[in-house]
């Protein structure tokens, strides 16, 4: 049974014809989501948690550039970081008063019943590579931990994207440096609305297109970019930063003013992020009343 | 060997190509381009096994690239992009199996293929993250990455699927 030309022809043409069935199925999806969703959560479930294990278990070996990298700039931080320290003590001395009024604050809060957003820890474990076009990445936090689609999610420098697929023990974050993504934002300085899109960059010279409503407006250079939420906190809830306006563009032809936008979280190195599970206080004080 | 167990070591190999390619290799990303270990597998099996097999391992190893987190797009994309590879690169075989410099041809005409027929089903399906300026930063990355790699993956995974080989072959 040697393979000849037309047998193989055929059996080509039949897997050919199998990847563009699926393909059209998977396109066409409406309001219930796609056929294969059931596949997709099947597939996650099993592959989720080994992506999760294969990342533990080769850290070491994935630290190594990273432990050469820290020495040098260690010895760099030790320095500042000294300097710094003396000025805080002295700075210390003299807070007895500003402590005081933080707690009362805190008090207050507590009063009107104003809680922090509850967050979830999470790891990233998988990366959707450039070949895919798509700035997705897998994290080890699912609807086990509480994550659901359409949450927001974090890191310690500002907006990291939002969950748009969970499942038990992973869940899948669409980036907000991907084409297909955009936020609503807010310039921190005029309080003015626009959105922020994704140009599918993820090195660090990845910038974001703020485009703002009011086109009378223009942004600062230096100016920073909050999200401005929506009502339930879903998909972004609103105070997040977002990054610092770069550079203006304007052009008579359009009507709204462009500016770039360079983001504050590192993409190229993201690593522990936080996914915010619970945001209802924060958001029925904060909803700019926006569309959406 | 069984085919039902020679079946299985394929299977295993492809889910654990596919979970090498984005939880490993992300840390070694070039501005998010990462070596396609799945498309050296089907390579390595275009390699051996010529092209009917090959496109059969494409096409598994597709659908699990399409449907495994993180993967965001329509799915069918990998699937159809890495039969076409398997394939091509099946058909071609016989004028470059046995040198190295050969072999790096086919890996670097193979990730070229892959990634154009997926960027090419994206344009037609007007995916927002797909664009020729982009396909055109990513493609000749992808084919840079991939070739750096091979002396490192394709010994191992040619030497695994001549082992898979049925003894009593015509």
């Amino acid at each position: 049974m040697t393979p000849g030309p037309r047998r193989s022809r055929a059996g080509v043409g039949l897997l050919v014809l199998a990847a563009l069935t699926v393909l059209t199925l998977d396109a066409r999806r409406g309001e219930g989501g796609s056929p294969l969703d059931p596949v997709r959560s099947a597939i996650a479930s099993v592959l989720g948690p080994a992506q999760d294990g294969a990342t533990m278990a080769l850290r070491p070996l994935t630290d190594i550039p990273q432990h050469f990298e820290d020495l040098g700039e260690l010895r760099d931080r030790n320095e500042v970081l000294q300097a710094k320290n003396d000025q805080l003590i002295q700075q210390l001395r003299v807070s007895g008063l500003n402590q005081q009024r933080a707690e009362d604050l805190v008090g207050v809060r507590r009063l009107a019943g104003a809680k922090d957003f509850d967050l979830v820890r999470a790891e990233v474990v998988g990366l959707g590579a450039a070949q895919s076009f798509s700035q997705t990445v897998t994290i080890d936090a699912g609807t086990r931990d509480g994550v659901r689609p359409d949450l927001t999610v974090v890191n310690a420098d500002g907006l990291v994207g939002r969950v748009v697929e969970a499942t038990a023990e992973t869940s899948t974050v669409l980036l907000i440096i991907d084409s297909g993504s955009t936020v609503g934002g807010r310039l921190g300085e005029s309080m003015e609305l626009g959105f922020v899109a994704g140009d599918g960059d993820v090195s660090d010279s990845a910038r974001l297109e703020l485009s703002l409503v009011d086109h009378t407006v223009s942004p600062r250079e230096g100016d920073v970019v909050v999200t401005w939420g929506s009502r339930g906190g879903a998909p972004y809830v609103a105070g997040v930063p977002i990054g610092q306006v770069e550079s203006v563009h304007s052009s008579p032809s359009e009507l709204t003013q462009t500016a770039d936008i360079r983001p504050y979280v590192d993409f190229s190195a993201l690593d522990v992020v936080a996914v915010v599970t619970d945001s209802a206080d924060m958001t029925t004080r904060d909803t700019a009343g926006g569309p959406r | 060997m069984s085919r039902a167990l020679r079946a299985g070591v394929v299977a295993v190999l492809i889910v654990v190509t596919v979970t090498l390619q984005v939880s490993i290799f992300s840390h070694f990303s070039l501005s998010g381009v990462v070596p396609d270990l799945a498309m050296l597998v089907v390579i390595a099996a275009a390699l051996v096994r010529g092209p009917d097999y090959a496109a059969g391992v494409g096409f598994a190893a597709g659908m699990v690239l399409d449907l495994a987190p993180p993967a965001d797009h329509v799915a069918g994309r990998w699937a159809l992009s890495l039969v076409v590879v398997g394939y091509l690169i099946g058909l071609a075989r016989g004028d470059a199996e046995s040198t190295a410099l050969g072999t790096v041809f086919m890996v670097a005409a193979g990730a070229f293929i892959g990634t154009s027929v997926f960027a090419l089903t994206g344009l037609v399906l007007s995916d927002p993250g797909v664009s020729v300026a982009s396909a055109l930063q990513v493609v000749p990355r992808a084919m840079l990455y991939d070739v750096m790699v091979t002396p490192l993956v394709i010994p191992l995974v040619v030497m695994l699927f001549r082992r898979l080989e049925p003894a009593d072959r015509w």
